[in-house]
């Protein structure tokens, strides 16, 4: 199985335009071994670099220091082998649902072998009928769900997911909670989630990652072993809660905690 | 029933407002002044007016939304035809205005009929002009606009040119550019593709420069490479901004299109006018105005109908 990342000793600097103030360290001396095909979700307070460290696995930054490695290959730059759902929808605007979804197949110039793979992922997440709409005539769950499937189309290794789900609705967010895990069980990629809603994290993850506040390490790894498919109000729940949440606020000085229940 | 007895009523207005414009023509008495025409030049337009109307009205019983579109629009036809009745009665039956510089509406409709041809000539003449000078001030237009907007270094070494000479007025060229090109039809050439690509290239490289970044990182996530980037991102993104520019463009290009006419061109509408003017016959001068605003109108409404097709996902998002 592939999709095995390992982050070594990762710091993430930003030069601060203004001479006059420091740089911003964002991570710091951070590692973590990410076994192929597990569910993670990364948890922290604001600002903590939880999108800083998603957009270093994804290439769209390098690292200062330290080294990210992926099925034996360092991470320099994006590809596909990892799909990235941004924070918000992001599709195209001036493209109908069907035109973005296919939209990496053609920059890759393999639209012609996979055509059958992007009617396959409108089936899968439920916008047949929609293929022809522009994503302004869409709701924003079904623009999720659009942006979702242009991820995840070109069968990438590891999917990135940045809050993929923070501006919907409650009942559309449970729903989609539930096809991103549909999606993650049949395709069997490495899932890797920035969330800032505890209890999504737990009913999602397998190994939840809290992160401390800046510069952000490793706080404490918490492997979430219930059984799936888990329902949403398991007593369990609860003691995974409380102890994330002891773990976020026995930081120190930690900032702004930011959860949803 | 009430409603139908009202679209009843305002298409009946029209027609009561063209008999209307026809008895006012025969039964007042004229000032004498205006120069007579061989034939009533007014009258047909305004029954030729007439009979297009009762056809379309004719069709609008079988077909739906022609008739709603009819219906819309009747009471502005027999506004603007009560106007241009107005307009007659003023100038041929009283003595308000003077009569050389206001001809009356026979005498304007009928040389537009007569010289038809020598018209068509200059309407012909002046298109060419104004489509060569345009598709060549759109493309450079385009071309630097996606350079500067997408290039830093590009955009550090062009955008101070572009901004000091993009701004001097096309009309002050004129001088210039007739004694540096070779023939008059270059500089006009140039002239008017000068005028369409300011614009062009200040919104295309303001329309590339504010393209949502996450965008083009999305596209990288997704194997795009930098030229894909630009062909299938930043360019489309960036089009509702080019357009703005091609109209500005568009707009900019008639007046450069009179300006150089009628310095140093010996034809087209521009030429036509400012020959007429010389020759105190403004009949023909306002003939002129009619056409060219007919005329941009029409390249106007064209570029609306191109814009609604490129920008269709753009539909209830912005309007302008």
């Amino acid at each position: 199985m592939v999709g095995n990342i390992s982050i070594q000793n990762v710091r993430k600097e930003f030069v601060n335009q203004d001479s006059s103030q420091e740089n911003i360290v964002a991570l710091n001396d951070f590692t973590l071994d990410i076994q192929p095909g597990t569910f993670i979700s990364l948890i922290g307070p604001s600002g903590c670099g939880k999108s800083t460290l998603l957009r270093l696995i994804g290439g769209l930054d390098r690292p200062s220091s330290g080294s990210i490695v992926l099925d034996g290959k360092e991470i320099k730059k994006p590809g596909s082998d990892r799909g990235f759902a941004f924070q918000g929808s992001n599709l195209f605007p001036w493209l109908t649902v069907e035109q973005n979804i296919s939209f990496g197949l053609k920059a890759r110039h393999i639209y012609k072998d996979k055509k059958k793979d992007v009617q396959d992922f409108i089936d899968l997440i439920g916008l047949n009928g929609f293929e022809k709409s522009y994503p302004h005539q869409l709701s924003g769950g079904m623009n999720q769900r659009a942006s979702l499937a242009r991820a995840l189309v070109g069968h990438p290794k590891v999917l990135l997911l940045d809050e993929p789900l923070g501006a919907l609705d409650a009942f559309t967010r449970m729903n989609l909670q539930d096809e991103i895990l549909e999606i993650w069980q049949k395709h069997s990629m490495t899932m890797i989630m920035v969330t800032h809603d505890v209890d999504e994290a737990i009913y999602m993850s397998d190994r939840v990652v809290v992160m401390s506040a800046r510069p952000s390490k490793v706080e404490a790894v918490i492997d979430i072993e219930l059984p799936r498919p888990r329902a949403r109000a398991q007593d369990t729940f609860q003691v995974y809660r409380s102890k994330i949440l002891d773990i976020l606020n026995l930081g120190g000085d930690i900032g702004t905690i930011e959860y949803q229940i | 029933m009430k409603r139908y007895i009202t679209i009843i009523i305002k298409l009946i207005l029209t027609i009561i407002a063209v008999l209307l414009s026809v008895a006012a023509y025969y039964g007042l008495n004229d000032n004498g002044k205006q120069k007579a025409t061989e034939y009533p030049y007014y009258v047909y337009f305004i029954l030729i007016v007439l009979g297009i109307y009762i056809i379309i009205a004719a069709a609008s019983v079988f077909l739906r939304t022609l008739r709603s579109r009819l219906v819309h629009k009747a009471p502005l036809l027999t506004g603007i035809i009560i106007f241009i009745a107005l307009i007659n009665i003023i100038t041929t039956k009283t003595t308000m205005l003077p009569t050389l510089y206001f001809p009356s509406l026979d005498r304007i409709i009928g040389l537009i009929y007569e010289q038809k041809y020598f018209l068509l000539e200059n309407i012909i003449s002046s298109l060419k002009l104004l489509i060569t000078g345009f598709i060549w001030g759109a493309s450079i237009g385009f071309l630097t606009g996606l350079a500067l907007g997408y290039n830093k270094k590009v955009g550090y070494w062009l955008n101070p040119v572009t901004k000091f000479i993009g701004p001097i007025p096309t009309t002050a060229w004129i001088p210039l550019a007739l004694s540096v090109f070779p023939t008059t039809n270059t500089a006009n050439i140039f002239l008017i593709a000068f005028a369409v690509w300011f614009p062009v290239t200040l919104m295309t490289s303001s329309g590339i420069q504010s393209t949502n970044q996450v965008h083009f990182e999305v596209s990288s996530t997704l194997g795009a490479s930098t030229f894909y980037k630009v062909i299938h991102v930043a360019i489309p993104s960036a089009m509702p901004s080019i357009f703005l520019g091609v109209f500005y463009g568009t707009v900019s290009s008639f007046a450069t299109l009179m300006a150089v006419e009628m310095n140093g061109n010996s034809s087209g509408i521009g030429w036509y006018i400012n020959w007429q003017k010389q020759v105190m016959m403004y009949d023909g001068v306002y003939a002129g105005l009619i056409i060219i605003a007919v005329l941009c109108s029409l390249i106007l409404t064209l570029l609306f109908k191109v814009r609604d097709r490129v920008l269709v996902w753009q539909k209830g998002v912005i309007k302008w």
